[in-house]
């Protein structure tokens, strides 16, 4: 019999006191994880194939079911953990690259954690929320530079294309294809309710939705799944898709397993064909490529849409910024390496790019310097978890930004981080018909604007302690954050003041 | 100092005795200014000349001052010129608004022989800066005169630096040089001055006005300065009560820029995002306070953008969305257009600022009104001050008096003038 190298890190705990081998478990298990032996009347099950998702431990009618991590140990070893020596036996095992999903899990510094936020006291009153007006409309896109006026001196009031939000806050680009069809109502019905935008991601639109298409960014990766002119003039903004937080540097993977039916139809590719975006784009080998491709789809739109270029973040983010601030952009978008992804090499996940709170501050930091900050609002993604980073995210000079995580999460993800699998117990990353009905988008978009509904209350409360009462006047206003836990150089970057200070 | 002191000098004749008291008590507090204003202040820039922050510095924001005041102001609509006295006399009521650490005044109209020339008021902290500044002036324009500006001894006001005034006007070559406009040519040798002459601080630079302040409460400010003595159409004044004090007399109010002036009341909340936006735009924010920032903030959208002064209101107290969506269409275009093009110098916090310029006043709260502000009129005369009482002790017998709604702009030009103001 082979040697098998691993085992498996969690154990599914059954209380066989409470089990009525009702069999839920086995029924929701897309891993087949649970199993019914008639003969025993009993569960059992193969914890090698959970995933953790925690689809069982939600349904099971008798609390019967927890997921706990498994006891058995390796030597142990400060040099080699125990995933980094179950990933060199699967590699070795398997010659492969190795596959992860959702945001970089390792240990490395939230900087939101370290910033704490300012209130009033005596020398200025706070606001309260809940008796007078508090104000998180935002508008994204690029400000007029000339003040125009008619024959009689009254100001001319149209400006560059842009979007207004109810409140600083949209969910992040995921394909149809990549999460379901009943996420992506979800996601389209909450934002119209909310007042605020969705994102395409890399996988075209589903004609179905064109009808939020007010209420939606559509995008424009390096594959040009789904792309055409109708496709462009159908939502409220583009957005060209250069980079993302989770793999810096490389394409896209989606695999065939996943292009079926109306996914297939929307990406305008066969079914069963691996959808495969290029690492770069093929059409863009510098920034005067970037800007050509930015007029492009400002032609292809009659110049009635802002255009988001969207990058990861990356060492030289202030400097690439700038670049995109001058090439006629509306809005940057800047995804940290914290942000999420269907499917992403583990090296690249774990690896590559930068936080994104000192990748904001340096590029606001930037823009500002050379004056061109009025170019371009800033969005930031990867990595937004609560309404307190939305918060200090903003101060650090964000004009909005993007959850991806947060959005899916509620939807009922639990963050196993196996989206790379197809196999989404959740319905939200799979297009296998029985897991993708599990989403009911009625419940899904309901719990969303629960989401942001909770977030904006929470915002509104912070800013009033501030005594802050328009989100304009938080946006890059760096004195109300202090420091804790940081050194010179990260207050630097950061531009904030140690706490106490 | 106690209410009675300050009485004293209200009559020229006591002068003299508090002058010799003061003399006494000066030599003592001297040396103990020295003692605590020595190396810790100046390690802030902001004794003396404040430092150009480097970027690194004002990343970090510095140190900033929350301060609360009392702020008074009145203007002839006829243009008639009065005396300094009333301002001195509204102000001074408002004594426990201040706390002795800073107040001033700005007198519009007091310049008529010399109003085609920029009229110069410069602190300087000794002869070399005073060398330096004046070498400075002399390179870039005609100083057609130049004096002391005239002062008398008060008892609790000390340590005054070298205080002097040079009516100018730019010199054509060097202006042409600039390929500047004149008022942008003399704004910029004024910020160049104020942040690379150590020891020199030009705290006044327009037409035919004048900015006049020091460390004290403002009555005592006033009498030192002989503000009696000057005839203006309009003036404003300020009494400061900082929580924190740079003890530094460039730090009083008003804040001048060019022909307009700021006094204001408040501490706001929105001021790192408007430093920053503001400083985009070229200005450099060495004082750190409030009133710098709404000072530069108003310059730049009535002088570089062109907005009037209820367009500025519209920016910087905005109405409210919910107000916003209730106007009608054209009125409704506009605001969502201001606020959307200039949403970063939205100003949110307490705030009541009177703003004085050539030709007339205004007065602007808060969108919340979180500031005491009242405005009374008397035939041609309008008043406006942080207390009723400093109206009425000046005009007991007013036509109509009103608390003006927060972010509502009160703005008065003078009959028949036009003003890009209005």
């Amino acid at each position: 019999m082979a040697v098998n190298y691993l085992y498996p890190e969690y154990e599914v705990a059954r209380n066989y006191d409470r089990c009525i081998a009702c069999r839920v478990c086995e029924r929701q298990c897309a891993n087949e994880v649970h199993e019914y032996l008639p003969d025993a009347n009993k569960m059992t099950c193969d914890d090698s194939k959970c995933v953790n998702c925690h689809r069982c431990v939600s349904l099971c009618p008798t609390r019967a079911l927890k997921i706990v991590r498994s006891g058995n140990t390796y030597k142990e070893n400060a040099n080699w953990s125990r995933k980094t020596i179950d990933e060199l036996y699967k590699q070795a095992g398997t010659g492969g690259v190795l596959l992860s999903s959702m945001g970089n899990p390792e240990d490395y510094p939230v900087y939101f954690d370290k910033l704490l936020l300012n209130a009033s006291q005596v020398t200025n009153p706070s606001i309260d929320p809940l008796r007078e007006p508090m104000e998180t409309t935002v508008f994204l896109g690029a400000k007029p530079q000339d003040i125009r006026r008619d024959n009689f001196g009254r100001l001319l009031t149209d400006i560059p294309p842009h979007l207004k939000l109810s409140m600083p806050v949209m969910f992040s680009a995921m394909s149809y294809g990549s999460i379901s069809y009943n996420a992506h109502e979800s996601l389209a019905r909450a934002s119209e309710a909310l007042g605020i935008f969705y994102n395409t991601g890399e996988g075209g639109l589903h004609e179905d939705f064109y009808k939020y298409g007010k209420n939606t960014i559509v995008q424009v990766a390096s594959g040009r799944f789904g792309v055409h002119k109708d496709y462009l003039n159908s939502g409220a903004a583009i957005e060209i898709k250069m980079g993302q937080g989770a793999k810096p540097g490389i394409g896209g993977h989606l695999p065939g397993h996943k292009i079926v039916g109306d996914v297939s139809r929307t990406r305008m590719i066969p079914e069963g064909s691996d959808a495969i975006s290029p690492a770069p784009h093929h059409d863009i080998y510098s920034i005067e490529d970037l800007r050509q491709l930015v007029f492009s789809l400002k032609e292809a739109s009659n110049y009635t849409k802002p255009v988001i270029v969207k990058i990861a973040a990356v060492h030289n983010v202030s400097a690439i910024a700038s670049g995109i601030a001058r090439s006629g952009a509306d809005i940057v978008a800047i995804d940290g390496f914290r942000g999420g992804t269907g499917a992403a090499p583990t090296r690249i996940r774990d690896n590559v790019g930068i936080p994104v709170e000192l990748a904001l501050a340096s590029v606001d930091k930037q823009l500002r310097d050379e004056g061109i900050r009025d170019n371009v609002s800033i969005v930031v993604g990867g990595g937004i978890r609560s309404s307190a980073d939305v918060i200090k995210a903003v101060a650090l000079g964000a004009d909005c930004v993007y959850i991806g995580t947060a959005a899916l999460m509620a939807l009922g993800c639990h963050l196993c981080r196996s989206c790379h699998g197809g196999k989404c117990n959740w319905g939200i990353a799979t297009q296998v018909p029985k897991l993708t009905k599990r989403l009911n988008p009625n419940i899904g978009f309901k719990r969303l604007v629960n989401l942001m509904t909770a977030w904006q209350h929470e915002i509104k409360e912070m800013m009033g302690g501030m005594g802050i009462n328009s989100i304009e006047s938080l946006k890059g206003n760096r004195l109300m954050l202090r420091g804790v836990g940081l050194n010179e150089k990260e207050l630097e970057i950061l531009g904030v003041k140690y706490a106490g200070e | 100092m106690e209410k009675g002191s300050h009485q004293h000098h209200q009559q020229e004749g006591h002068h003299q005795e508090s002058r010799h008291d003061g003399q006494q008590q000066e030599s003592h507090q001297q040396e103990n200014y020295r003692q605590c204003s020595q190396a810790p202040m100046e390690g802030l820039g902001l004794m003396g000349t404040p430092m150009p922050y480097s970027d690194a510095t004002t990343a970090h924001g510095g140190l900033r001052i929350p301060s609360g005041c009392a702020i008074s102001g009145i203007i002839d609509r006829t243009g008639k010129r009065m005396s300094g006295e009333r301002i001195i006399q509204s102000i001074s009521v408002m004594h426990d608004r201040s706390n002795g650490l800073g107040g001033g005044f700005a007198a519009y109209g007091i310049y008529p022989e010399y109003k085609e020339f920029y009229a110069f008021h410069i602190f300087y902290n000794n002869l070399s800066a005073k060398r330096e500044c004046e070498e400075f002036l002399e390179a870039h324009f005609d100083i057609i005169n130049l004096s002391k500006i005239p002062t008398r001894k008060v008892k609790t006001i000390t340590d005054e630096p070298l205080i002097w005034r040079y009516f100018v006007e730019p010199l054509q070559t060097k202006l042409a040089d600039s390929q500047l406009n004149e008022r942008e040519f003399v704004m910029r040798c004024s910020f160049k001055i104020n942040t690379s002459i150590q020891g020199a601080y030009i705290f006044s630079s327009g037409k035919d006005m004048g900015v006049f302040k020091a460390i004290g409460f403002p009555e005592d400010v006033g009498r030192f300065y002989k503000l009696e003595e000057y005839k203006g159409y309009s003036f404003t004044a300020h009494g400061r009560y900082p929580t924190n004090t740079p003890g530094w007399w460039g730090g009083a109010h008003p804040f001048a820029l060019l022909d307009f002036s700021v006094v204001h009341n408040g501490e706001i909340s929105s001021y790192d995002a408007n430093r920053r936006t503001i400083e985009m735009y070229g200005y450099k924010c060495t004082l750190l306070t409030d009133t710098e920032v709404i000072t530069y903030i108003i310059d730049y959208l009535h002088r570089r953008k062109g907005l009037n002064g209820y367009e500025i209101a519209a920016v910087i107290a905005a109405p409210f969305w919910q107000t916003i969506e209730r106007m009608p269409r054209e009125e409704r275009e506009k605001h969502e257009y201001l606020r959307n093009v200039f949403a970063s110098l939205l100003i949110t916090g307490p705030f009541s600022i009177l703003v004085g310029f050539e030709g007339g006043l205004m007065a602007l709260n808060d969108r919340l009104k979180l500031r005491s502000m009242v405005v009374g009129e008397k035939g041609s005369m309008v008043y406006m001050a942080s207390e009723e009482a400093a109206i009425r002790v000046i005009e007991p017998d007013l036509d109509k008096v009103w608390s003006p709604r927060g972010g509502e702009p009160v703005i008065v030009g003078l009959d028949g003038g036009e003003s890009e103001w209005l």
